[in-house]
């Protein structure tokens, strides 16, 4: 038999008992709804748990240093690329080499700095840092009040939430409760600050060399103006100052090309002058973001290679993942066991067929049926049931994934917890799952199709 | 294996041959021996009654020339096919290509139009779907029932049903017709209109028709041999010249 007929006698034949199919497919259906579901749990926990680290920005960021320090720090015997002294210098053109490698999205540099800023006509001294606009979506700023800047070159300036309560005089008792971000935002944005600085300024000519006794300065000089800047403050954020992440240990954040044009004067300006010999800004560090924390090993030794240290924190996803592959199989085995259960409802049912369609056995394999046509037959309705089964069962798991999602956002809300996105089905997760609902459905039919197709038709005629 | 290659060898002379042909079943402890030794040559175009009371074995004669069922012993040959050497899957196609059967409870399939069940053997035989609707239209035109083709057995009356599967046995273009008790559920009037179109397709396609019958007299009105069992043996086997009316004068037709 061909298989168009195949398929509509096998669909006509599960319209006839329409009841007992039907409950069988449900069957199908809760199990594959249940392996739909567990699946797309284990697979939606996984995404947002890298999303959180990738938001986090610990590992996808290498920290670029120039080779030349490790001497500074007593390494000899690491000595595996260039020597030292040859490394390269991490200038505008090596920051610009990396950052049009593969899979790098930005390279910057660290610019923080002590200074003074006045507010209400009061100096207050503190930890100023530059940050890329990058940082908009790491998830410190999840619960900021007011905005991120407007521009990368906007004078504009996002609060450490303690330097707010510094400005506006609110020192909390020690043990008291905190006022919250909002309340200390409300009377401070829009308002302006004055930041003064120490702009380094290179000198045409040597007027002043600030360094008259180191020999290798002989080329190089600058002078230092003091400078001042207007900022608008336009946020108020709560982090932790003394975070990992590089750029978010300060209490005044500036947008990081309004930071880089001031040239402000810093700590380690004097060593890399020292060793440029030219007017050129040379970075003590460069901090790198790569696209993608796997990807992280590759920029890093792209990096190395071209002469520089780096370092990054370990890619913490890659046991992630392995976590999840093992949480995945056990939940995949667990979902599977109503569709086991299931398969063992679609013997049943074939079973039973067999038992009343004996006689039209009996009858198609009198008028010419082979025992071929008569296994297909059965197959093609086993394979029916699971198939239309798996469609339901997708549906099905989908919905439930959705209100449990729901759900969940409902009490994450209501705790001021910002919503998020537990479940997941991906694409290849539908059509895997119908392919195995067929597939278990049509190893199910295997016994009743054989049962079915050696009946003697002799026998079966007989039956009333 | 078309259908059409089945058909064209040109018909051999005996259309059935059996060679001592024996049939064992066993019940329990006691061995029941339902075709003993068997015999017989059937020319083609013959139409042949098998007589007997009940147990006499002529169903399970008849079981064994459709290929339903095999022999223990002996042999039975059809149109120069050994059928006790065919494979299961070579049975089948017989069924399919050589044999048409008729049964005495019809046996159309319940579920099923009539359309449908007379399309059933076509869906076996891998008959393309454009030729097929043209088939069992043609079919059912043959029987009288075109207008009856979308509905179910289970709305139509005994004569209609066993009208309907004889539609459906002769789909594929049988050599060999095999009945069985075909009259036995039906009034005498139908019994007679079912009988009388059994004896068209034997005169005028030429088909060899068995036919299994209790009734002596139903035999002695359209076969032109009887055959008697009785224990499975072949009792008798008698020349007869059939007594219903001559084909084109049917009166009582409907």
């Amino acid at each position: 038999m061909k298989l168009p007929d195949l398929t509509e006698l096998a669909l006509r034949n599960l319209r006839e008992s329409f009841l007992r199919n039907s409950l069988t497919t449900v069957g199908i259906s809760v199990g594959v709804a249940s392996l739909v579901a567990m699946l797309s749990l284990g697979i939606g926990l996984q995404q947002l748990a890298s999303r959180r680290l990738v938001k986090s920005g610990l590992f996808d960021t290498v920290v670029v240093t120039s080779r030349r320090d490790l001497r500074s720090m007593g390494r000899e015997e690491e000595r595996s690329g260039p020597s030292p002294g040859e490394s390269r210098i991490l200038d505008e053109a090596a920051r610009h080499e990396i950052e049009h490698l593969p899979n790098v999205l930005e390279a910057y540099p660290d610019i923080r700095f002590i200074t003074e800023l006045r507010f209400d006509d009061k100096p207050h001294l503190t930890m100023v840092s530059a940050m890329p606009d990058s940082m908009k979506s790491n998830d410190a700023f999840d619960g900021m009040q007011g905005s991120f800047f407007t521009s990368d070159t906007a004078p504009e300036a996002i609060l450490q939430k303690s330097f707010a309560e510094e400005l506006l005089g609110k020192s909390p008792p020690q043990g008291a409760q905190e006022p919250a971000v909002s309340e200390l935002a409300k009377p401070l944005l829009g308002q302006e600050l004055t930041m003064r600085y120490a702009q380094r300024e290179t000198a045409p000519a040597q007027t002043v060399p600030l360094r008259p006794n180191d020999s290798s300065v002989a080329g190089a000089s600058y002078s230092v103006v003091s400078r001042e800047q207007k900022l608008q403050i336009i946020g108020v954020v709560d982090l932790d100052p003394e975070s990992m992440r590089g750029p978010t240990r300060g209490k005044v954040f500036l947008p990081l090309k309004l930071a880089e044009g001031l040239r402000v004067m810093q700590p380690t300006d004097i060593r890399e002058i020292a060793r440029a010999g030219s007017g050129e800004p040379v970075y003590s560090s460069l901090s790198v973001r790569v696209k993608n924390p796997a990807q992280v090993q590759v920029v890093e030794d792209a990096v190395k290679k071209m002469g520089f240290s780096t370092f990054s924190i370990l890619d913490a996803t890659k046991s992630l993942r392995q976590f999840f592959a093992v949480l995945d199989l056990f939940l995949g085995i667990f979902g599977s066991l109503a569709l086991a259960v299931a398969s063992i409802g679609i013997v049943n049912t074939l079973v039973m067929a067999i038992l009343e369609r004996r006689r039209e056995i009996g009858i198609m394999k009198a008028i010419g049926a082979s025992d071929g046509d008569v296994q297909k037959l059965f197959f093609a309705e086993a394979g029916a049931m699971g198939v239309l089964g798996g469609i339901v069962g997708v549906a099905l798991g989908w919905a439930i994934g959705q209100v449990i999602n729901l759900g969940t956002n409902i009490y994450l809300r209501r705790q001021s917890l910002p919503p998020e996105h537990f479940w997941a089905v991906p694409w290849w997760l539908v059509l895997s799952a119908i392919g195995f609902a067929f597939v278990v459905s049509l190893v199910s039919g295997l016994y009743p199709a054989r049962r079915a197709s050696r009946l003697d038709p002799v026998q079966a005629l007989r039956y009333e | 294996m078309s259908s059409s290659s089945q058909n064209i060898p040109a018909p051999s002379p005996v259309a059935i041959r059996s060679g001592n042909l024996c049939r064992n079943y066993r019940m329990g402890e006691t061995l029941i021996r339902a075709v003993d030794g068997v015999s017989l040559d059937v020319p083609t175009g013959e139409f042949v009654a098998l007589l007997g009371s009940s147990g006499s074995g002529k169903s399970s004669m008849l079981n064994l020339i459709a290929g339903l069922d095999r022999p223990t012993s002996g042999s039975v040959v059809v149109q120069d096919r050994d059928l006790a050497k065919l494979s299961r899957e070579e049975l089948a196609k017989y069924r399919l290509h050589v044999v048409g059967m008729v049964f005495q409870s019809f046996n159309l399939i319940a579920s099923m139009t009539l359309a449908e069940n007379v399309e059933l053997p076509l869906r076996f035989a891998e008959v393309d779907r454009a030729k097929r609707d043209a088939l069992v239209t043609e079919a059912l035109e043959r029987v009288g029932l075109r207008a009856r083709m979308n509905h179910r057995p289970s709305e139509l009356s005994g004569g209609e049903q066993q009208r309907a599967a004889l539609a459906r046995a002769l789909i594929n273009r049988p050599q060999l017709l095999l009945a069985d008790e075909p009259t036995g559920n039906l009034d005498s009037r139908t019994g007679t209109e079912i009988m009388n179109m059994v004896r068209e397709f034997n005169r005028e396609l030429g088909m060899t028709v068995v036919m299994v019958t209790h009734e002596r007299a139903l035999a002695e009105r359209y076969a032109q041999r009887m055959i008697f069992l009785a224990d499975g043996k072949l009792v008798d086997d008698e020349r007869n010249v059939p007594a219903a009316i001559p084909a084109g004068v049917r009166g009582n037709e409907s």
